[in-house]
């Protein structure tokens, strides 16, 4: 196996007496797609700003690239894409400015910087928005430029906290397309997301984060597989039944969940437990069976789910 | 300037191009900051522009030409004699020229770099650190003054306001009154989380007293005593004498002299490095 490209032991952020990240562990092999999972609040954006090499760890070893962020940091910043979870460009800035200046902050040339801002602008779909403020760009748009302006050093890590939170479907999905052409051309991405399905669209392997520990480490087949049955059925009696009928249907499947407002049962298969449950008598408004997800491995790891 | 500085240099920096990489943003990276704020100052160049060649034109005529009309007490405070009013008055309004730049440029657009359109923070992903983030916002709004103030002073020149040759220092003299204020001020905004008319307060209660109050239009001495101690802690008093004495010899001791510029030269210094702690605090959390 390769050297692993981020190397984190026991990685510890302290605010006074409050841990945000708590001693976690994890590597990071090139070209690999890892994503950190979990709430808000969870200390994966604290996490991704250690492994920017913009915040310093209060404990633990951190290794990115080969080097120790307390004293390299404008080495490894310079090999960083890094896309946060709030925009920050340059509103008062024309799109294709916004790229310019920004390459030039790894003292990149002027010729080149421009030619590297165009080529960008065609792969974040932008090229006819390229003398808009950015002010009128669309949320979706703003996304895209914010991952060019990540990619104008030609970034070994890109480090992207969130992408697409807030963005519409049809947003998410081009952001995604994006993400996975670089995930092609073998860069490695390090992504953080409380959406499931943007974790099993992107991640290679992704541990699940919790009150800033690692709950759980794996790809997401193999985490659905040791951490939940392969199919879900989710039943809804009315939020004043549910609890009651809690009772009657105990001992079906593999494991039951009841949430407020509708109750989970955890099997290898969701038909023969929705077939069980009529012949007891019992008639739910509505049911559904799906396939396990990693919303379901973070209930079982948590007690909690994921958007609350 | 001393508080410009590179970050530490790191052994073992090689030709590896991962460890290369850091080289020229370790060496520039203020300079690239100062590169993006001149960009965006080029926004309102026209504005800039305008009023570097208006307040001067405005001022000079209504006080050098109209007010100096009604002046009758002698300014005897030259080295060669009497002033006329208009001498006496355009050096200060050159560094107030200067101050009033820094009071615009290290207010609010410092404020909005964290808050509105929070571009320092973007900034800091990049390889460059926070110091020079506050080193290249420092040196764009340098560049503002200094072009603002060789504007003034053609103005100056064309009414006549300079007797002495050596009045061309007052370009830097005033340049480095709005830095030791703008640095202050800079220090200020950038522990400033919440916008509760901060800004404001400093242009109200700091600034326009300041104009008043540092012996910019009457000598300091005019002011009853127990007001004058305002003039001696005020940049701006240090920076008018200063220019003063570069452009017509104003009569005042050596030492005093050396004073203005030590003053000046100090609170520049410690109000610039306070600014880049303050600003790595904040962007390093």
């Amino acid at each position: 196996m390769p050297a692993p490209v981020i190397s984190a032991s026991a990685l510890t952020k302290k605010y006074k007496d409050f841990a945000a990240v708590d001693g976690i562990s994890f590597e990071v092999a090139p070209g690999e797609s890892f994503g950190l999972l979990g709430p808000n609040g969870a200390g994966k954006s604290t996490t991704m700003r250690m492994l920017g090499a913009v915040s310093t760890r209060t404990g633990g070893d951190l290794d990115i690239l080969g080097l120790d962020p307390d004293r390299y940091g404008p080495e490894i910043r310079s090999q960083l894409g890094v896309v946060p979870q709030a925009d920050n460009l340059d509103q008062e800035l024309r799109v294709r400015d916004n790229l310019i200046v920004y390459g030039r902050y790894f003292g990149i040339p002027r010729a080149v910087v421009a030619k590297r801002a165009d080529e960008l602008l065609e792969f974040a779909q932008l090229s006819d928005r390229a003398k808009a403020k950015v002010d009128d760009l669309s949320g979706g748009m703003k996304r895209r430029l914010t991952i060019a302006r990540a990619l104008v050093n030609e970034p070994k890590i890109l480090l992207l906290d969130e992408p697409t939170t807030g963005l519409d479907p049809q947003a998410r999905h081009i952001l995604w397309d994006r993400l996975f052409r670089l995930k092609e051309q073998g860069t490695t991405l390090v992504l953080t997301t409380h959406y499931m399905d943007e974790a099993e669209q992107l991640c290679d392997r992704l541990v699940v984060v919790d009150k800033g520990t690692i709950m759980a480490e794996g790809s997401p087949a193999e985490l659905i597989r040791v951490h939940s049955s392969r199919e879900v059925l989710e039943v809804r009696f009315g939020s004043d039944r549910n609890a009651v009928v809690a009772q009657q249907i105990a001992g079906l499947g593999d494991r039951v969940e009841v949430l407020p407002d509708r109750i989970l049962i955890y099997s290898a298969d969701g038909e023969a437990e929705l077939g069980e449950l009529l012949r007891r008598g019992l008639e739910p408004l509505t049911s559904l069976v799906r396939r396990s997800s990693l919303e379901d491995v973070f209930l079982r790891l948590t007690g909690r789910t994921l958007i609350e | 300037m001393s508080a410009l500085s590179v970050p530490e240099p790191v052994e073992g920096i090689t030709a590896d191009p991962i460890r290369g990489s850091g080289l020229r943003p370790r060496r520039f990276g203020a300079w690239y900051i100062a590169e993006h704020r001149l960009l965006l100052m080029r926004a309102y160049g026209t504005t800039i522009l305008a009023t570097s060649v208006g307040n001067p034109l405005v001022y000079l005529f209504a006080l050098g030409v109209g007010l100096a009309s009604l002046v009758q007490a002698p300014l005897g405070d030259g080295r060669g004699g009497e002033v006329s009013y208009l001498a006496f008055v355009a050096p200060a309004l050159l560094a107030s020229a200067a101050v009033t730049v820094a009071s615009e440029e290290f207010t609010y657009p410092v404020l909005s770099g964290f808050k509105w359109n929070p571009v320092f923070i973007g900034a800091r992903s990049a390889p460059v650190s926070s110091a020079q983030i506050a080193d290249g916002v420092i040196i764009a709004v340098i560049l503002r003054m200094v072009v603002t103030c060789v504007i003034y002073f053609g103005v100056m020149v064309l009414f006549g306001a300079v007797p002495s040759p050596l009045g061309a220092v007052g370009i830097v003299s005033a340049t480095l009154t709005g830095l030791a204020v703008g640095a202050v001020i800079m220090a200020y905004t950038s522990t400033v989380t919440e916008d509760k008319g901060q800004m404001a307060i400093i242009q109200r209660f700091i600034i326009t007293p300041m104009f008043l109050f540092s012996g910019t239009f009457f000598p300091l001495a005019q002011l009853p005593g127990y007001l004058q101690w305002i003039g001696w802690v005020s940049p701006l008093w240090h920076g008018n004498e200063l220019g003063r004495v570069l452009a017509y010899g104003l009569n005042e001791p050596g030492w005093l002299t050396v004073v203005h510029c030590v003053y000046l030269l100090a609170i520049t210094v410690a109000a610039w490095r306070a600014a880049r702690i303050i600003m790595t605090r904040r962007l390093d959390k």
